[in-house]
């Protein structure tokens, strides 16, 4: 079973729609404890770094998502989802993360030139920086994905495994061994996202 | 390269499409779950579903609709019509919408939008507005625009972005259902006083009027058309492979 991580923030509606829609075994789990019966966890999220991160910690789910993913557990963190998964966030103020990738989450309008728009709101083109992940095994490169957001993965040269290009390389995806972060929404990226959601489903634990 | 997006609006009452018709390949297309279904299919980049209910009962209906519709198409979709309170955000948001549209309900209430804004992010907030040149200065126009609120559009706009909100819609009264053109110099206007997306509206009868728009705006995100996508009088991968040409970032 997936486990979709409900810590009372976003809408959960697309994700677990998108993972039905392809098949998968995929349920909303906002008890701390019964994570531990999951095979894989989606770590979903929007609004501000703070109070998820704040709601993580508050609902328990802060140390178990930590604990799962360091036994070995596949695990995708979406947009903020993602952004979490680092070590801090610099967005207002100085932030702690789960530190499941190395790297912090800096403003965007630190990178990207003047004119362009912040929030990064639509459909941009993936770039593969090194060799295509397993999350990708399903799509090409220069595949398009949606877009949300105003701050964005840095320092995370270890991890980065897809840019796009808005101005200026910004960090679309991230993996470490089970630990994938996607900045876009997969949920939302049409049929190239349903295949990013099929190929994170048939992970296996380390 | 972020691309320009083009986005279909589906006018829904009572569970229906309203003006859908002459379409191939599609067998119902008064059904907003096939015709959202074919627009994903054939590159519509996001979806609007516009709720022109006038019952509890049809809102009912609507939220269904749009419940079925989440569960099947996964691109982003946008629902306005309607929404005069953040319980309003919330039903639609609870059943699959990933952006609200509010017009004239912050009108009425210019506070939803920072409230909207705080409880559920800027991302699905946005400023829909139906404006019109009146002595040549452009107004705000409230109820499907039938009345003029006297508010000066572009101040109206700006403020709204202050407020939070994430994205704009702007609908020219001026040039809506003409269909010789976006409405150039209104949108000109409007994306030089904010920095948030600007989806134009209103105006639009061919593909050419596409191209013009992302060329003589290019601060204009996003184009929006109804009936000429849903009578088939502009088809969407035509629409995008002349985009193409044209040197415009799009997503194919």
């Amino acid at each position: 079973m997936i486990a979709v991580v409900d810590y009372g923030v976003g809408n959960l509606f697309s994700i677990l729609s998108s993972l039905k829609y392809i098949g998968a075994d995929a349920e909303v789990v906002s008890d701390p404890a019964l994570l531990r019966e999951a095979d894989k966890l989606i770590l979903p999220g929007v609004g501000a770094f703070r109070d998820a991160a704040e709601k993580l910690r508050s609902t328990g789910m802060w140390d178990a998502v930590k604990a799962e993913a360091a036994v070995g557990k596949p695990l995708l963190g979406i947009c903020l989802g993602m952004q979490l998964l680092f070590e801090k966030s610099f967005e207002f103020g100085e932030y702690e993360g789960l530190s499941l990738l190395k790297g912090s989450v800096r403003p965007l309008s630190d990178i990207v030139p003047k004119g362009f728009k912040i929030p990064q709101m639509g459909w941009n083109s993936l770039h593969f920086t090194v060799e295509k992940n397993r999350l990708f095994k399903y799509i090409d490169e220069g595949d398009f994905v949606y877009f949300v957001h105003s701050y964005y993965a840095a320092d995370c040269e270890d991890s980065v495994i897809a840019v796009t290009d808005y101005g200026a390389k910004v960090t679309a995806s991230a993996a470490k061994d089970n630990v994938f972060g996607c900045q876009f929404h997969p949920e939302k990226s049409g049929e190239v996202g349903l295949r990013i959601l099929k190929a994170f489903c048939e992970e296996g634990s380390l | 390269m972020l691309t320009k997006r083009i986005i279909p609006c589906l006018d829904v009452r009572n569970g229906r499409v309203v003006k859908g018709v002459n379409f191939e390949g599609i067998r119902d297309v008064s059904s907003p779950i096939d015709l959202a279904k074919y627009y994903s299919s054939c590159g519509a980049d996001e979806l609007v579903f516009y709720d022109i209910t006038a019952s509890f009962e049809e809102r009912k209906i609507f939220t269904g609709i749009l419940k079925e519709a989440a569960s099947s198409v996964f691109i982003p979709l946008t629902v306005g019509g309607g929404i005069n309170s953040l319980d309003d955000f919330d039903r639609v948001l609870k059943s699959g919408a990933d952006k609200v549209s509010v017009n004239s309900g912050a009108i009425k209430n210019p506070s939803l939008i920072y409230e909207a804004a705080k409880r559920y992010g800027s991302q699905c907030v946005v400023l829909s507005a139906d404006v019109k040149r009146v002595n040549g200065v452009f107004r705000v126009f409230s109820k499907g625009g039938r009345e003029n609120t006297g508010i000066e559009a572009v101040e109206w706009l700006r403020r709204g972005q202050e407020s939070g909100a994430g994205e704009i819609v702007l609908n020219s009264i001026d040039t809506d259902g003409v269909k010789q053109g976006f409405d150039i110099p209104m949108l000109k206007a409007v994306c030089e006083a904010v920095s948030i997306p600007v989806i134009a509206s209103g105006g639009a009868g061919r593909p050419e009027d596409f191209i013009e728009l992302f060329k003589e705006v290019p601060g204009a995100d996003a184009g929006l058309a109804a009936s000429i996508f849903h009578f088939g009088e502009v088809k969407i991968k035509d629409l995008k492979a002349l985009m193409k040409q044209n040197g415009i970032p799009v997503r194919i």
